[in-house]
């Protein structure tokens, strides 16, 4: 066995690719709790100050501290860069996208229109060299897509009632598997898939072997450039790392390649933390390495984790608010053979936002399970309570389906590591597609024809079955619309914008799946609820259009672990997943979907009408898959217990949840507050949910940030809202405004 | 079956004892306190009518995530006005396991029978007393709930012959029960029990201006601010540090 694999154990993983297989065999499983943590070095110290004053200067230039107007982006573009280049001994962990901290590259891949309009916005220009070679010379997945799209498409985009999709910008959500580059080294990568490429057509050369085939080359070909772009930093990342300190730069570079040349919406590291923990385990009793350093290392990928940027426009900001990367990384979970997965580098990566204090980035997930360690419930819940910055997902729904070695790939999706991928895109406005239903297609918001001409509701008062009626035909159109346009995204997004760095650190083999999504989905609940429990008069204006309704008598609201509402809001989820899986996805993917939107349900909701649930006209929803404002009456658990009815089975992409919870409400003490927590969330999974997302603060909180942005202790003050986390200051006021309304209902 | 009188419930409560609990307000008092934010509560055959079964099955709803802490914690209103009901939800409580606490202001607290034998039964179902203690000088008590506090501070010392775990809530409230000399009474008072766990300072606040709004019963402490920080750390550092048991 080679010198880098010393004190291994295992067979497989050494004769394969097969990260899980060398985790399996290797990691220590850790059940004592936090009381070996190391504080931060004067080295982190000095780094993290640093990025402090950047990341201020970039607030104070509105948003963006450079950008890149000259160089087009590559693996290659750049010559090595810094956090401060007069600190640069102090980085044990190096590499930045391009040659200076946070300055934004230019990607013209995704569209060249929407990478000069980034730009533009922040007062920066595009040398118009680059705009004649991208329009006259080069054609970009943006233009491809609008080249193909129906004029029926075209038209569902811009009526919002399909929003989100992926035609301007990387689609993401593609996790390389970058622990590979640790473990193996580029080269034995590269001999790999020279051996697929052998095998790959053979005399049957159809074109999806010829498409494959130059995949491979393509993936070949980046590999060989992760290894120059090493060199540019002077390392040989030819063979596998030697020791802790390599593995994490390694599999750094992995992942730098990753984000020099994709600027997908999502772009997570993935599930990393026991495979170093492996790395660094040897290397302490090799007496090589010392707690204090062990955690300086995790600090200083962190803190590149924190770093990472794309140049976005306008509206993709107002889409997801506060420039998130999704970053997602992923700790414990329980194995396959039933040991838990927490080990001590599980604990190492939490207590980065000790030392240097809560942030948004990465976006930290424990995989949750009630039969984890109560050391580790207790530690993650502490660092909840004290920082409002890690999700929770479920384990034990994810691992049935997932295996025991996946990867969250975006917010709360989850794909296995290495071996799949997923096509992702946009969500469908059910709550507009409702609206469409009752008044024949028709836009209340632009007049428009926009769904097909069927025969709209012409009663006064609503029929519940007449309702469901139309509203599952119109259902029927707008899934296989949007399936058709995620489609020809995808089509596009391979031929234009291919991951070649990202797929040449999965396998060739790879499961693909196709994750569709709702938003409006409480709205649409209980709408359908006032219509059938209530009585709903429906609000015609001059052109005979339903604009409004007025509601008489009360109705159950989905929220409050009522079976009336719960029944419909299940129904709703099947029904939908079901007409999405009627249809062909592209490349055989496996059809998904999601109850999550992000910031999202902002943008959607302001394209949206009145609904019969008494939400007003263009006003925000209600995010993921949370009850609609106000809707909640019976307390958090009540309105858990609700969320954790949706069949995950039907929701393969996830069912986001976000809960604002007052520290005064959830115990008296400090330890108080741990201990409910863990109990709240092993009953919460215990019962099947998928995720949550939980905030510890008051509103009083969020209205003084809000007002007073400028104070010290507001500068890293982060909240979670779906799916992700955010910078409360980094939010449009717009968004801000829409979190403390919300938090206004919540249970204080 | 027997049925009570519930004002509403709440599926999550994690300051009304340990653990996360489900919260249970009965309707009745006989108090009127002058603070009070559950006036809606006041009236005795006021809101909804349930067995003991159909709200033990509600609750349980919530077990999951109880833990071993968790439970149940019946609130008011004044749950003893409701004693018989008490009874027959806590004897189901306890064949189903659960956790039971009571947080009563013991008002209706008697040594007189048929009321002392059921509440000594009581006493062997309840797992915790959360017990208030609205003022510990008998007139001022008066002015501020209407009632004297002779019966209630003999409860107390009740439960401290039963050895029932109690914990002690005080509200406080500006110019009315935030003065130390009745602070430093109410911790000697406190002294004398040999059952107290614990004391939680509940700080005044005007949340429930609203429902005496609704109710048309005007509210007499409008100008009342809640009080401050360092009024807050004053009565837990005379109420609280460093109990006895």
């Amino acid at each position: 066995m080679q010198h880098a694999w010393r004190g291994f154990k295992g067979r497989v993983w050494t004769e394969d690719i097969n990260v899980r297989d060398f985790i399996q065999e290797n990691y220590t499983p850790y059940d004592g709790d936090e009381s070996f943590l190391e504080g931060p070095t004067a080295a982190t110290n000095k780094l993290w100050g640093r990025l402090q004053e950047l990341q201020k200067e970039e607030r104070a230039k509105g948003g963006v501290l450079d950008c890149e107007t000259e160089i087009v982006q590559s693996l290659t573009a750049y010559g090595p860069g810094y956090i401060d280049e007069s600190m640069k001994d102090l980085e044990k962990v190096v590499g930045l996208q391009t040659d200076k901290p946070l300055k934004r590259a230019f990607m013209p891949y995704g569209g060249i229109k929407m990478a000069e309009q980034a730009a533009e916005t922040y007062g920066y220009k595009i040398n118009p060299a680059l705009h004649k070679i991208f329009n006259d010379y080069h054609k970009t997945h943006n233009q491809a897509v609008f080249d193909a799209y129906t004029p029926e498409m075209k038209r569902a985009r811009h009526s919002h009632i399909i929003t989100g999709l992926p035609d301007t910008y990387g689609r993401g959500r593609i996790v390389g598997d970058y622990r590979r580059v640790a473990l193996y080294g580029i080269d034995f990568l590269i001999a790999q898939k020279e051996n697929d490429l052998l095998h790959c057509g053979g005399r049957n050369m159809i074109d999806k072997f010829i498409r494959l085939r130059e995949e491979i080359a393509e993936q070949i070909r980046a590999l060989k450039n992760i290894k120059e772009m090493a060199k540019i930093y002077g390392f040989d990342i030819s063979d596998p790392a030697d020791n802790a300190k390599e593995a994490v730069q390694w599999l750094y570079f992995g992942y730098l390649a990753a984000i020099k040349t994709q600027n997908g919406a999502a772009m997570s590291v993935g599930r990393i933390s026991t495979f170093l923990d492996i790395y660094i385990q040897r290397d302490l009793l090799e007496g090589t390495l010392t707690e204090k350093e062990a955690q300086e290392l995790i600090d200083h990928l962190i803190l590149k984790f924190r770093m990472v940027k794309f140049a976005r426009i306008p509206s993709y900001n107002q889409l997801f608010s506060g420039d998130p990367v999704w970053a997602t990384l992923e700790m414990a979970g329980i194995g396959m053979d039933g040991r838990h997965l927490v080990t001590k580098n599980d604990y190492r990566f939490l207590h980065t936002l000790e030392n240097m204090g809560p942030s948004p980035e990465p976006n930290l997930t424990v995989l949750y399970s009630s039969r984890l360690p109560e050391n580790f419930k207790k530690y993650a819940a502490e660092i909840s309570v004290k920082t409002s910055s890690i999700q929770y997902e479920n384990d034990c729904v994810m691992r049935p389906v997932w295996g025991d070695d996946y990867s969250i790939c975006c917010c709360v999706s989850a794909t296995q590591t290495g071996k799949e991928i997923q096509f992702f895109g946009a969500r469908a406005n059910l709550a507009k597609c409702l609206i469409y239903a009752l008044n024949g297609g028709v836009d209340i918001k632009t007049r428009e024809q926009i769904g097909p001409e069927y025969i709209p509701v012409t009663g006064e008062y609503l029929d519940y079955d007449e309702v469901i009626h139309k509203f599952d035909a119109m259902m029927d159109w707008l899934v296989e619309l949007y399936v058709n346009m995620l489609n020809l995204i995808h089509y596009m997004h391979d031929k234009y914008y291919y991951e070649a760095a990202e797929m040449a650190l999965i396998d060739t083999d790879v499961r693909r799946t196709f994750a569709t999504g709702i938003a409006g989905f409480s709205h649409v609940v209980d709408s359908l609820c006032a219509i059938k429990y209530a009585k709903v008069r429906a609000i015609r204006d001059e052109d005979g259009l339903i604009v409004d309704y007025d509601v008489q008598g009360e109705f159950p609201r989905y929220g409050n672990d009522d079976e009336r509402a719960d029944e419909i809001a299940v129904w709703l989820l099947k029904t939908f997943m079901n007409k999405v899986r009627r249809h062909h996805t592209y490349r055989d993917s496996e059809p998904t979907t999601s109850i999550l939107t992000i910031t999202s349900n902002v943008v959607y909701g302001k394209a949206t009408g009145a609904l019969p649930d008494g939400r007003k006209a263009f006003t925000p929803f209600a995010p993921g898959a949370n009850p609609a404002y106000g809707a909640e009456k019976n307390g958090l658990l009540a309105s858990l217990n609700s969320v954790a009815k949706l069949p995950y089975e039907y929701a393969l992409d996830g069912i986001s949840n976000t809960q604002t919870i007052n520290p005064d409400a959830l115990g008296h003490t400090d330890e108080e507050r741990v201990n409910n927590l863990w109990h709240i969330l092993d009953g919460y999974f215990d019962k099947g949910a998928h995720h949550l997302n939980v905030n510890i603060f008051g509103v009083d909180k969020l209205m003084d940030a809000m007002e007073h942005p400028e104070k010290p202790e507001y500068a890293n003050f982060t909240i979670r809202v779906s799916g992700y986390a955010v910078k409360f200051i980094d939010l449009t006021r717009e968004q801000q405004l829409d979190v403390i309304a919300r938090n206004a209902h919540a249970h204080m | 079956m027997m049925q009570g009188y519930i004002h509403s419930t709440e599926s999550f409560g994690a300051a009304d004892g340990p653990g996360v609990r489900f919260l249970i307000f009965m309707q009745g008092c006989a108090l009127r306190c002058r603070y009070c934010h559950n006036p809606d509560t006041w009236a005795l055959h006021g809101g909804t009518a349930v067995t003991a079964q159909a709200l033990l099955d509600t609750a349980e709803r919530y077990r999951a995530y109880w833990g071993a802490a968790g439970g149940i914690t019946v609130s008011g209103g004044e749950p003893l006005l409701q004693i018989d009901f008490l009874l027959e939800l806590f004897r189901k409580a306890k064949q189903r396991g659960i956790n039971t606490c009571i947080d009563t202001a013991g008002q209706p607290f008697t040594r007189e029978g048929p009321f002392f034998s059921k509440f000594r039964e009581l006493c062997t179902l309840t797992d915790l007393f959360l017990a208030d203690i609205k003022h510990i000088d008998a007139r001022e008590h008066k002015k501020l709930t209407g009632r004297g506090n002779e019966n209630i501070l003999d409860m107390l010392r009740f439960l401290s012959d039963t050895g029932n775990p109690v914990w002690i809530r005080h509200v406080l409230v500006p110019q009315l029960t935030d003065h130390d000399e009745f602070l430093r009474a109410t911790r000697a008072f406190i002294d004398t029990l040999h059952n107290v766990q614990r004391v939680e300072v509940l700080p005044y606040h005007a949340l429930g201006i609203f429902k005496w709004e609704a109710l048309g019963v005007p509210y007499t402490l409008t100008d009342t601010l809640p009080p401050s920080q360092a009024r807050i750390r004053n009565a837990e550092k005379i109420l609280c540090k460093t109990l006895k048991n």
